[in-house]
């Protein structure tokens, strides 16, 4: 494995055991682990390609992580003139551990909660996230977030700080806390995902992989936690998104909506594996947004042509995650269902009933749906307006175009109609 | 979310900005500059010269017609700007709200277009 993508894979694989070994031991010195571990995964993407991939590469890293960390431990000692004995870590902290230890796993797992803490914004937890657990650097981080690194870079040092400061100790949160703690972990997998997905393709190849980042992390979450149906339902929902990626864009980079994208680009593997990921997580309690969410997803790709789709069993799945998780964006997405089933006036009814509600942020995608409907139900004119007040609200480009051609879709069916008449 | 916060002045603000007071004004705004790149929230800032050093270029017939001066006589002129990467339109019109222009002459807080999107 001396080919340099193979080697970055293994690096960034081994990201997270590396950092976790070190953190355990110095927990009080997490910003300095940290700086360690990826000078120690540095070291060994420059030196692996050479000299060749150490036999037991976990402990390689650990051992030059925990020499870089020691120095600095030592040099920062000398300056402080603190009395404190700093212990070399074993080289077996990468094999198996003592019975009295907690296991790699735990560490790893312990690393996705420490950068996701409640203490840390959004942007930090994900910031934080992709270095320590995806192995990724500061500027590959920037690239991907479109910021300049010296902002990224900000982000992260002052988050590790943070962590320091908040004197987190380095252990899984307690068992009262773990649901709450591991919804924060999954929301920001998911907001990763969202900023690659949302990517189109050609000049955004560095977001697009942020979407393959997240399905990575979401995966070795989903080996630590094989039992949670929800982690294995953000997975699924990851993978039924992601398959769609290659027809969600034409060639010129225009947003292809999912009733008229070439399903034979779908990415069948990834569907069968989401979908059997989803069936398995449901058929287990307790029931949970990212499976409902997963389950929708699937029920779309399970449909060869756009009007094989099973409206009435997506309808279903909207209605308990709206009991679930009521909010205005689950009944903006459960009036399109309705509409399917039961015609554009009722789905119509039902938007009459969330306009204006102020925790609806994506006005954009209100005024997109209801142009659809009114569309659907042949009012060409209004469906115009909605469109082109959707087009002024989105900050998105594609979509404004993607709204502008349906407006003006909409016009041309006016024009049409009265030149009949 | 990123947001452009656009200043506008008016040479009595530049005035203000360049006099005695000013020396205070630029601290505060010297102290919000540092919170934001200590937050990470900071992408970039400038500040423009004078209105009166601008060329105004507009193509006719295919030939560029450059005018001396800004495009339109207005009372304000857009002097400089913030580039923001923050949580939510409301912080950026908190950081708006404090900055010590806003007190003689308005900001304007608005989105950065994004070239991602969803599929509708």
């Amino acid at each position: 494995v001396s080919e340099p993508r193979a080697i970055e894979h293994l690096l960034r694989e081994l990201a997270p055991q590396v950092l976790g070994a070190l953190a355990r031991r110095h927990a009080a010195s997490f910003d300095a682990c940290e700086d360690a571990a990826q000078e120690a995964l540095l070291a060994g993407a420059v030196q692996w390609p050479n000299e060749g991939v150490p036999e037991n590469p976990c402990s390689w890293l650990i051992a030059v992580a925990s020499r870089r960390l020691i120095d600095e431990l030592r040099s920062e000692q000398a300056r402080r003139r603190r009395e404190e004995a700093v212990v070399p870590l074993p080289i077996s902290a990468c094999s198996s551990p003592p019975a009295d230890e907690p296991s790699r796993h735990d560490d790893t797992l312990t690393l996705l909660f420490l950068c996701c803490h409640p203490a840390l914004t959004p942007a930090s937890q994900i910031a934080l996230t992709l270095r320590a657990i995806g192995g990724l650097s500061t500027a590959q981080i920037a690239s991907a977030f479109l910021v300049p690194e010296a902002t990224m870079a900000q982000r992260i040092s002052r988050s590790k700080q943070t962590i320091k400061a908040s004197a987190v100790p380095f252990q899984l949160p307690a068992e009262s806390d773990r649901p709450e703690r591991l919804r924060a972990v999954l929301h920001v997998l998911y907001l990763v995902f969202n900023e690659g997905y949302t990517a189109s393709s050609g000049s955004e190849l560095q977001r697009l992989e942020l979407a393959d980042e997240a399905i990575r992390i979401a995966r070795m979450l989903q080996r630590l936690l094989p039992g949670d149906t929800e982690v294995a339902g953000l997975l699924a929902l990851m993978l039924l998104t992601h398959a769609r990626r290659a027809a969600r864009t034409a060639p010129d980079g225009s947003l292809v909506p999912l009733a008229e994208q070439d399903r034979g680009l779908w990415d069948a593997a990834a569907i069968e594996e989401g979908i059997a990921l989803v069936s398995r997580a449901l058929s287990h309690a307790p029931l949970g947004p990212y499976q409902l969410q997963a389950a929708i997803a699937a029920v779309h790709a399970e449909a060869a042509r756009p009007e094989d789709t099973d409206w009435r069993q997506i309808l279903g799945l909207y209605e308990l995650l709206e009991r679930l998780q009521p909010n205005p964006i689950v009944t903006l997405n459960r009036a399109v269902a309705v509409a399917m089933v039961s015609g554009p006036e009722a789905g119509l009814e039902l938007l009459a009933t969330i306009e204006g509600d102020s925790r609806l942020v994506d006005h954009h995608r209100f005024e997109a749906v209801r142009g659809h409907m009114l569309s659907l139900a042949g009012d060409h004119a209004g469906a115009s307006a909605s469109f082109q007040r959707a087009a002024r609200l989105t900050t998105s480009l594609p979509e404004r175009r993607y709204l502008e051609s349906r407006g003006r879709l909409s016009r041309a069916m006016l024009t049409r109609r009265r030149t009949r008449a | 979310m990123k947001y452009m916060l656009m200043i506008y002045d008016n040479p009595d603000t530049r005035e203000i900005f360049f006099s005695e007071q000013g020396a205070e004004l630029m601290r505060e705004i010297d102290a919000i500059m540092e919170e934001l790149k200590q937050s990470g929230e900071l992408l970039g800032t400038e500040a423009l010269a004078d209105p009166s050093t601008t060329k105004t270029v507009l193509v006719q017939g295919g030939a560029p017609v450059v005018t001396d001066g800004p495009l339109a006589e207005a009372k304000e002129h857009f002097g400089g700007y913030l580039l923001l990467d923050c949580e939510s339109i409301e912080r950026a019109v908190e950081i708006a709200a404090r900055w010590p222009s806003a007190r003689f002459s308005p900001l304007e807080v608005r989105p950065i277009m994004d070239t991602a999107g969803m599929e509708m």
